[in-house]
């Protein structure tokens, strides 16, 4: 028969002492979770491994004994080790040494009831203490009662470690009755300055939480609730990105611990991206604000929008004259360009009114991109959209003239082949029409068929020109959720230290 | 105990076997193949560099030359690192597992290990490649709760 020993290599440089763990029998193994150092009680150790055991529900017992002599082996030590075999009886028990700075151990086993006194052969397996309990490779707590049969043999050792965390709070160095060497006696996995940030994040998060409410206070006040208000902030993307920056905030800043792993990380995630986020947001201020970059921003921005205005123009010129070679209807194509085309100069005007204002206004927007590079991005979104609002208008009033000649089209056509639309039924039934509205009608479906490619063509054009600002605002947006949902923290730890993301 | 035995592989190159046992239950079994051969080396950095020559007599931009120096270069780490593995080995420990370890040229290693548990026989398996037949060993592999059927067949020694 085999013996498994499982030994945490955080323990191979501990002084002698004796080996508390856990002794699965149906897989013939041993975990070793700690040494307990001389000098100690017996009895105390006994109590201390009962409370142990109550609180975690592992059954921790003693095992053996180790002893590490930096001298010659000594006799008196070997037999003192055997007779503690008889005070903490434990069948079998494992004795392991290791003399001066020897590579070899000698492990061996004492079986006092042993059945048949063959040799056992031994298996002692290192393992890393530490990334054991880092990178939560146990099975959820939950499940773990029902299927304990089923669980492969070395989930029950992760599953042992896992939870005999109880245990490792107490080490050699603090006073009390039981000195143990564990993972932790190396160090705690942090230093110093983290300790003191965890100690005042609490009363940060405290006065976080306080501001946040009340400013979603604010935000949910009847007073920016009224109509017009209510659409333009629905409209703006800006404030839909604070809005989400600011459940976040209140996310972080809650005061209840994660529950499990996933919880965890998606906090780590939230703030390492908003940290992220602002030193960006930051580094993109100072690098607009130096050289007076603002002002040359707002100098181009008037006679960016007056070039487009004159691209647009050009385009009515060609549109009203014979694009592409198709020949238009002259009233309509007159009527529809000259409509636009005041249309346009209405915007310019509008434009050359607010110059004066504009780079003040771009100065003190310009600010609000220490809230991070999302909000900047999300401003420059917005003031793409407010500067092509004339494109928008031009969409939407070649698709309503488009529209409703399709619907007069359809419902002629159905008159001319002698057929109407029933709204009960929902249906196209027959019908019969006096002689002069089917003349009538078919006169109107003649003049709107043959109206229809001038519209068609309109309609096109403004369509893909509201298309392609929608490509880039859509871009702009992409850029915006990339920056929001990356995970960097999770990536960050698997390239540094990819033990804890099992 | 340590043995080392020359074979042919199935595609013909020399490879090495060595057989250890560690103790009664606990044995392991490493394949070497041949390591990176210089003149295979000179040949591809060769065929590069003639090429990046032929583009630049033909534009005339002193890029293309820098750019194959550094293209050979980084091509050679990550073949090093990615792809040309030295060493195959299998560490079968009884009622514990078998671990199998691939180690690259570069050094880096990369282990799998599979649970006694999980393990349900070892096999010899055959397969037609192009024009000739070779055999493999595989592990099967099942599930704890099913031990009828096979849930995995992993083979070993895939490179070597």
């Amino acid at each position: 028969m085999v013996l498994k020993v499982f030994f945490p290599s955080c323990c191979s440089s501990a002084d002698s002492g004796i080996l508390i763990g856990r002794w699965i029998s149906e897989q013939n193994s041993a975990v070793i979770l700690a040494v307990v150092h001389f000098p100690f009680i017996p009895v105390q150790v006994k109590q201390y491994l009962g409370e142990v055991q109550r609180v975690t529900k592992v059954s921790v017992s003693v095992l053996g004994s180790w002893s590490n002599s930096k001298q010659e082996k000594e006799e008196s030590l070997s037999e003192f080790l055997e007779d503690l075999g008889t005070i903490f009886c434990h069948e079998p028990w494992i004795q392991i040494s290791k003399e001066g700075d020897s590579k070899f151990w000698s492990c061996s086993i004492l079986q006092k009831h042993s059945k048949n006194p063959q040799e056992e052969e031994i298996i002692l397996v290192y393992y890393d203490q530490r990334k054991v309990m880092l990178s939560h490779l146990h099975p959820p707590l939950d499940t773990a009662g029902q299927r304990a049969e089923d669980a492969s043999k070395l989930s029950a050792i992760f599953d042992t470690v896992a939870r005999s965390q109880v245990l490792f709070m107490t080490d050699r160095y603090d006073e009390g009755p039981i000195k143990l060497t564990h993972w932790q006696s190396d160090g705690v996995e942090a230093s110093i300055i983290v300790e003191l940030l965890k100690q005042a994040s609490v009363p940060a998060c405290m006065l976080l939480t306080l501001l946040l409410s009340l400013l979603s206070g604010i935000c949910r006040s009847r007073v920016l609730k009224f109509w017009p208000l209510s659409f333009l902030w629905s409209k703006l993307s800006t404030c839909e990105q604070l809005g989400h920056r600011l459940q976040h905030l209140q996310l972080i800043s809650s005061n209840k611990k994660a529950q499990n792993q996933n919880q965890l990380m998606r906090k780590a995630n939230i703030f390492v991206s908003l940290l992220i986020d602002v030193a960006l947001g930051i580094l993109l201020m100072s690098w607009l604000y130096r050289k007076n970059r603002i002002g040359h921003l707002a100098d181009t921005l008037i006679p960016v929008a007056d070039h487009v205005a004159e691209e647009l123009q050009d385009l009515l010129q060609w549109l009203m004259g014979a694009p592409a070679g198709l020949k238009m209807n002259r009233a309509l194509d007159q009527v529809l360009g000259r409509f636009f085309l005041y249309h346009i100069h209405l915007w310019i005007s509008y434009i050359h009114l607010l110059s004066p204002f504009i780079e003040m206004i771009l100065w003190y927007v310009g600010l609000s991109a220490c809230l991070g590079l999302t909000v900047a991005l999300c401003i420059l979104s917005d003031i793409i959209a407010l500067l092509t609002f004339h494109i928008y208008c031009f969409y939407v009033y070649g698709a309503r003239l488009y529209c409703l000649k399709i619907y007069g089209l359809s419902s002629l056509w159905r008159l001319f082949r002698g057929k109407k639309w029933n709204v009960l039924r929902q249906r196209v039934d027959s019908c019969s029409y006096d002689l002069d509205q089917l003349f009538i009608g078919t006169l109107l479906f003649t003049i709107l068929l043959f109206l229809l490619p001038t519209t068609a063509l309109y309609y096109l054009v403004f369509t893909l020109l509201r298309l392609l600002v929608v490509i880039v605002q859509g871009l702009i947006h992409l850029l915006v959720d990339l920056i929001d949902s990356l995970p960097l923290y999770s990536l960050i730890l698997r390239l540094c230290r990819s033990y804890r993301l099992a | 105990m340590a043995e080392e035995r020359r074979f042919l592989s199935a595609s013909g190159v020399p490879i090495a076997l060595r057989r250890r046992q560690h103790s009664a239950s606990c044995r392991e079994l490493a394949v070497r193949g041949p390591r990176l051969q210089l003149r295979s080396l000179s040949a591809a950095t060769s065929a590069v560099w003639l090429a990046a020559y032929g583009l630049f007599a033909l534009c005339e931009n002193s890029m293309v030359l820098s750019a194959a120096i550094f293209i050979t270069l980084i091509g050679l780490i990550i073949y090093l690192h990615f792809v040309k593995i030295d060493q195959e080995s299998l560490l079968v420990i009884g009622s514990l597992g078998i671990q199998v370890t691939s180690a690259y040229a570069s050094g880096k290693e990369s282990t799998t290990f599979i649970e006694m548990g999980h393990v349900k026989d070892v096999v010899i398996n055959e397969a037609i490649h192009m024009q000739k037949v070779i055999y493999y060993l595989c592990i099967l592999l099942q599930d704890p709760e099913d031990p009828q059927g096979v849930s995995e067949v992993v083979p070993l020694f895939q490179v070597s």
